[in-house]
């Protein structure tokens, strides 16, 4: 009798389990779909006609898929007076990222290095000055750098912009090496001097290749800020050396007539597409990099 | 011959804080020096100092009769063995232990040639292609060891290597340690808080307490002549007895008298030591108090004592009595007659105790 309840109050709390357990993937899911939505309006939006458009549902699958919102994107669509699509500004983006990021978390590491493993007098003011830099919103800089560049002679350049993302990625990237090689016991660095190894010796051959994790993270950060970034973009470009977001925000806004929603779509898509394909490429080393440190034995 | 680590007047300050302070110690070739205190005590700094991994804030330092107070631990000509081992972990065994004579340019054949010599040594031949990360605590000893021993250097230093290691193994690495030694006859700098590895390895101690050298002797003259109370109490296992005591001179030595709580005071007449001020610290090794048959000493003085605990131990048994309201413990033999609560006759070896003044600690005789 008593065992009968107990087996039946176990098989209840079970069920309960498993319709818990339902009832938080159907939450997750709804979630997730919610959240997909716009990326799914995005992607059939630009492979329907104008047409289609301004006919159809806006959640609906597109009658008849086309790519012709994309070519116009790419090479013919006008951002103010100028008529070749994003491509020239894709490019732009990418001579200013590829070097912005390198150079930035070399640099970044470096610091790291320093500031974890070579305390020096006024090492740790040194960082915490860095660190300061992180949250300095971007609209304070705007001038003083503008000054900057115009003093360095590099105004409305790729180098000029490519300098500013540097500088300002900085605290970040250090920020990043350094909680990394703070937790690499100071025994290996003392270790490596009494071999005989000086201070770029150690950092190429025993830290460099005990980065990986953390450069992974580094990059990933560091791609989505340049990439993305329109303010410094918009501020410290001119004509010809202006990123992709700049001409996002060009062919959106400064057409006139009909609004080409599916042009639109499909060129926010190919700005957006080089941090997804960092992030899926890549993703599962952010996870691993950021909460490295941590678990190491 | 110049010794070949000579340090003299050493001081070393973090800001106001002084770590070390006027520290002469010198060591000949072929010597196996240990720095042994408790934690905190600076024994890590000094070594740290010697190779140069710290700058030093007074005082010099001569390796091999040249001044090296100023040079780079690269050019000191020491090798390090670090607590944590401190193995490069992206590089294989072999890369580990060749890696200072790569970074010194040393050609690829004597690369070759001292690391099968090393690997042969130390038994790790096996290992050569792993990496740090794959290996037991036991093997990542051995290659650091053997990362120093490749560099046939002037001076070793070994900062804590045991105590990362389980019982078992640290006493044979110990042995291991000390075999080497002899084998190579090479001088050796070994930093440690474990009093026994101190004991067995040193061909001479250092014993530090807040960054001052409290003795430097032999680890004969360190266990059985301690210069304060505080080496008297740190080295030796169980600690050395220190009991309170009045000392009165008469025809015969000095009178020694040690109160009791639970009856007449033990009074022990020492012939050799007299001058002794009235109140003094009598130190006595476990072993210097044994049953009357066992260990008998010409200098012996017996009387009756209340034992409290008994503790068998294996080859020996310890008791351990109230006097001079302290504990104190004897070491008898295994098979001891002594029962706790029971009276028992024991025997003090008054040739080898050791008196101290109470107030400064220093000894007395």
């Amino acid at each position: 009798m008593t065992d009968l309840a107990m087996s039946t109050a176990r098989g209840q709390s079970r069920i309960g389990k498993v319709a818990l357990r339902w009832l938080l993937y159907i939450a997750l899911g709804l979630f997730a779909l919610y959240y997909l939505m716009p990326l799914f309006v995005m992607i059939t939006t630009s492979l329907k006609s104008l047409e289609e458009i301004r006919t159809g549902d806006l959640i609906s699958l597109p009658r008849e898929v086309t790519f012709d919102a994309w070519k116009t994107a790419w090479a013919t669509a006008c951002t103010g007076i100028q008529c070749e699509g994003v491509r020239p500004f894709f490019w732009n983006s990418v001579l200013i990222a590829v070097p912005a990021v390198m150079i930035s978390t070399l640099i970044g590491a470096l610091n790291g290095y320093v500031v974890a493993q070579w305390q020096f007098r006024g090492s740790n003011l040194f960082f915490a000055a860095l660190l300061f830099g992180c949250f300095i919103p971007f609209q304070v800089v705007l001038l003083p750098m503008a000054r900057v560049l115009g003093l360095m002679g590099v105004a409305g350049t790729i180098p000029g912009l490519i300098f500013v993302h540097v500088i300002y990625g900085l605290g970040f990237t250090t920020l990043f090496f350094r909680n990394y090689y703070v937790s690499i016991p100071s025994e290996l660095t003392k270790a490596a001097k009494v071999d005989g190894a000086g201070f770029f010796r150690i950092f190429w051959s025993i830290f460099l290749p005990l980065s990986l994790p953390i450069i992974v993270v580094t990059v990933i950060w560091q791609f989505t800020q340049i990439w993305n970034d329109f303010l410094f973009g918009v501020s410290f470009s001119q004509a010809g050396t202006q990123p992709i977001t700049v001409a996002l925000n060009n062919i959106v806004n400064s057409t006139t007539g009909v609004k080409e929603y599916n042009v639109d779509m499909a060129t926010a898509i190919i700005a957006a597409l080089p941090t997804l394909l960092v992030y899926v490429v890549a993703g599962k080393y952010f996870i691993r990099g950021l909460t490295a440190g941590s678990v190491k034995g | 011959m110049a010794p070949i680590l000579d340090i003299k007047n050493l001081y070393k300050n973090y800001g106001q804080v002084e770590i070390l302070k006027d520290i002469n110690v010198s060591i000949d070739s072929g010597d196996f020096l240990v720095l042994v205190g408790p934690s905190g005590c600076g024994k890590s700094t000094l070594l740290n100092c010697i190779a140069g991994l710290e700058p030093i804030s007074g005082g010099s330092l001569h390796i091999d009769g040249q001044n090296m107070t100023d040079v780079s631990p690269k050019d000191r000509d020491i090798a390090m063995v670090f607590q944590s081992y401190a193995l490069y972990p992206t590089m294989s065994v072999a890369k580990n232990i060749t890696f200072g004579m790569k970074v010194r340019g040393v050609d690829a054949a004597t690369q070759d040639s001292k690391l099968k010599q090393v690997a042969q040594q130390l038994q790790i031949e096996q290992l050569l292609s792993r990496r740090p990360g794959q290996l037991s605590g036991g093997q990542r000893q051995r290659v650091a060891m053997g990362r120093a021993l490749v560099r046939d250097p002037k001076l070793f230093l070994f900062d804590e290597p045991l105590s990362n290691l389980d019982a078992k193994l640290r006493v044979e690495m110990r042995t291991e340690i000390k075999e080497l030694h002899q084998r190579l006859g090479a001088s050796m700098v070994y930093v440690t808080h474990d009093q026994i590895e101190a004991m067995t390895l040193a061909t001479k101690i250092v014993v530090m307490k807040g960054g001052v050298i409290q003795q430097i002797g032999s680890p004969a003259e360190i266990y059985n002549r301690p210069a304060n109370l505080f080496v008297a109490d740190f080295m030796g296992n169980p600690a050395m007895n220190l009991i309170p005591a009045k000392a009165k001179a008469n025809g015969e030595g000095t009178k020694i008298e040690i109160t009791r709580k639970d009856g007449a005071p033990i009074i022990l007449t020492d012939a050799k030591n007299r001058n002794l001020p009235e109140d003094v610290i009598i130190g006595v090794r476990p072993e210097d108090i044994a049953e009357p048959d066992f260990r008998a000493s010409q200098d012996a003085q017996q009387a009756e004592c209340r034992v409290d605990i008994v503790e068998p131990a294996g080859a020996d048994t310890f008791v351990v009595m109230q006097m001079g309201g302290k504990q104190v413990t004897a070491r008898l033999h295994a098979e001891t007659s002594a029962k706790p609560g029971q009276m028992q006759r024991l025997a003090f070896d008054l040739g080898k105790v050791s008196y101290f003044a109470p107030d400064s600690g220093q000894r007395l005789n």
